[in-house]
């Protein structure tokens, strides 16, 4: 963090110097992105406008930016676990039989060619317009959580069908010579063996949730969250550059304590690593 | 020795009404029609009354593990017909007649040894109790019960198949496959495992059908050795060895000594046809 704000602040200093000198100078200058203080606010500037309390609020920056991550979250994690269910459902479907696994891979892999800002308003309007059927009241959030959803499901189904197809024949044969039915063998086999695979995947779309909600705001105009902040902030950058730097930041910190959630729950299940072997 | 085989094997005027296998005319093709097709086994007949030990040897590409699977019902017969206890082998394996331990070990990195070893009653739905009181005798019985709660990973190869052999007669099966299980052992326990394996032999009256490599190993073993050649696997010679009740003694007498040779005679014939 300390090293990538010194970073940041040298290389703001170098394009200061490049743009103070002759335009053009040593050509750099006249394709370098000018470095002014608007631009790239200091650091100083963005370490203070965390704790800054913006008029009219009454709260310090930082809080407003947290309630709006929270909100984030319960997108992203719905969306998350919308996509594990359905990601991993996809999987063990395409694990019965290895037709339905060539005739379904590529159209999960092209559903991912689609740019999720195209889709992003399809799903909203289909929140407001069609899930009246539903017991409770759809709101706009759950289209984001949608959204977040179409990114997180394909890193599970990919990874969690190598996890699930894993397994040593001579281990699914044993299974066999004990007749066991496939949901014995699910679960007492296959599911298992692909727990490093899934943890991996989780870790992806757990991040991708995230950005999958950032984006989802934006494109459905959801009021509330830190697609919403860091919109609003760009549209007031001149008054305070500061702000909008420290949404990026709440995103970025967002992305990584669900990182970081994973990892601890990967660590609980599967994390059994220092034991040494006898021989 | 090298004459086609009866049916019913040497001993099958005593043999019991039902056979504990029974092949008649066994045969597979693997990938038949295709440019790999394999002619593995070919005329395959053989009876095994309950209780016995049958040993099936000979070189790499005999198809004796294919015979094995076959008993097991992990692969079809291409031609005639197995029987196992009277049944399909489909249905002995529905019924859980037998049970099946591999070249590798195949125990579950993600369960302990006690858990490894209650696999196969899980799926038979014991309860929790009664799986890990046998799970401790099983262990008990193959002296590694101080490695309850290893992984896998923390034992050696020679004690991961141990726990095989523990989690494959956890259930009592009335028929015990073994595709080469020693293999992997040092010499000290693997002629430990075999003094094991023939008290436990004695004890339940399972039958045993055993793959080896090791001649030693089959005639000290087996009340029947059978000898295979390869391409097309089939059986050349079945030799009786039954030498009783055995003992580490055994391994040191003359009629020991003379079936070693006899089936060492029977693989080499093989070789120089």
């Amino acid at each position: 963090m300390c090293l990538l704000g010194l970073a940041y602040t040298a290389y703001k200093a170098f394009g200061t110097a490049i743009d103070d000198a002759q335009s053009g100078w040593l050509v750099i200058g006249s394709f370098l992105p000018e470095t002014t203080d608007l631009k790239m606010p200091p650091v100083l500037d963005i370490l203070a406008g965390i704790v800054e309390e913006p008029r009219g609020t009454g709260d310090p920056f930082w809080t407003i930016v947290a309630s709006e991550a929270a909100f984030t979250l319960r997108e992203a994690a719905v969306g998350f676990a919308i996509g594990v269910v359905v990601g991993l459902g996809i999987a063990i479907a395409l694990t019965t039989s290895g037709r339905l696994e060539r005739a379904l891979v590529p159209h999960v892999i092209a559903s991912q060619t689609i740019p999720l800002i195209a889709i992003a308003p399809i799903i909203v309007i289909w929140g407001r317009k069609s899930f009246d059927f539903l017991p409770f009241e759809w709101q706009d959030w759950m289209s984001v959580s949608i959204i977040a959803t179409y990114l997180t499901f394909f890193p599970v189904t990919i990874n969690g069908l190598r996890g699930l197809q894993s397994p040593r024949p001579e281990n699914l044969e044993l299974m066999d010579s004990y007749a066991a039915p496939w949901g014995q063998t699910l679960w007492r086999l296959r599911l298992p063996a692909s727990l490093p695979y899934l943890f991996a995947a989780f870790k992806i779309a757990a991040t991708a949730s995230v950005v999958g909600a950032i984006v989802g705001e934006i494109s459905a105009g959801v009021k509330g969250g830190l697609g919403r902040r860091v919109l609003l902030e760009a549209q007031r950058y001149t008054t305070g550059p500061e702000r909008l730097y420290v949404a990026v930041l709440g995103a970025a910190a967002l992305g990584i304590f669900v990182f970081a959630v994973i990892s601890t729950v990967e660590y609980a299940l599967v994390g059994r690593k220092g034991r040494e072997a006898v021989t | 020795m090298s004459d086609a085989p009866d049916a019913n094997g040497p001993d099958g005027d005593i043999a019991p009404d039902v056979a504990a296998v029974e092949l008649d005319g066994v045969g597979k093709v693997f990938n038949p029609g295709r440019s790999n097709e394999v002619n593995a086994l070919t005329g395959i007949d053989l009876r095994i009354a309950p209780g016995e030990f049958v040993t099936l040897i000979g070189p790499s590409g005999c198809g004796k593990s294919t015979l094995l699977r076959l008993i097991a019902a992990l692969t079809d017969v291409t031609d005639g017909s197995v029987s196992v206890n009277g049944k399909t082998a489909d249905r002995a394996r529905l019924d859980r007649d037998y049970s099946m331990v591999f070249q590798r070990a195949g125990l579950f990195d993600w369960r302990n040894v006690s858990r490894n070893i209650e696999l196969p009653l899980e799926l038979m739905g014991w309860k929790a109790a009664d799986r890990r009181q046998r799970s401790a005798e099983m262990l008990d019985l193959v002296k590694l019960s101080e490695f309850a709660r290893h992984h896998p990973a923390e034992l050696s190869g020679g004690m991961q198949q141990r726990v095989a052999i523990a989690r494959a007669m956890s259930f009592d099966p009335k028929l015990l496959l073994m595709d080469e299980p020693f293999g992997a052992l040092d010499e000290m326990t693997r002629e430990h495992m075999q003094n094991e394996l023939l008290r436990i032999w004695a004890e339940t009256q399972t039958t045993v059908i055993f793959v080896t490599h090791s001649i030693s190993e089959a005639v000290f073993l087996s009340t029947r050795v059978v000898v295979m050649s390869p391409r097309p696997g089939r059986i050349s010679a079945i030799i009786d060895t039954d030498l009783g009740e055995r003992s580490e003694a055994t391994r040191d007498h003359p009629e020991y000594f003379a079936n070693v040779t006899a089936v060492r005679n029977a693989l080499r014939g093989d070789h120089a046809s």
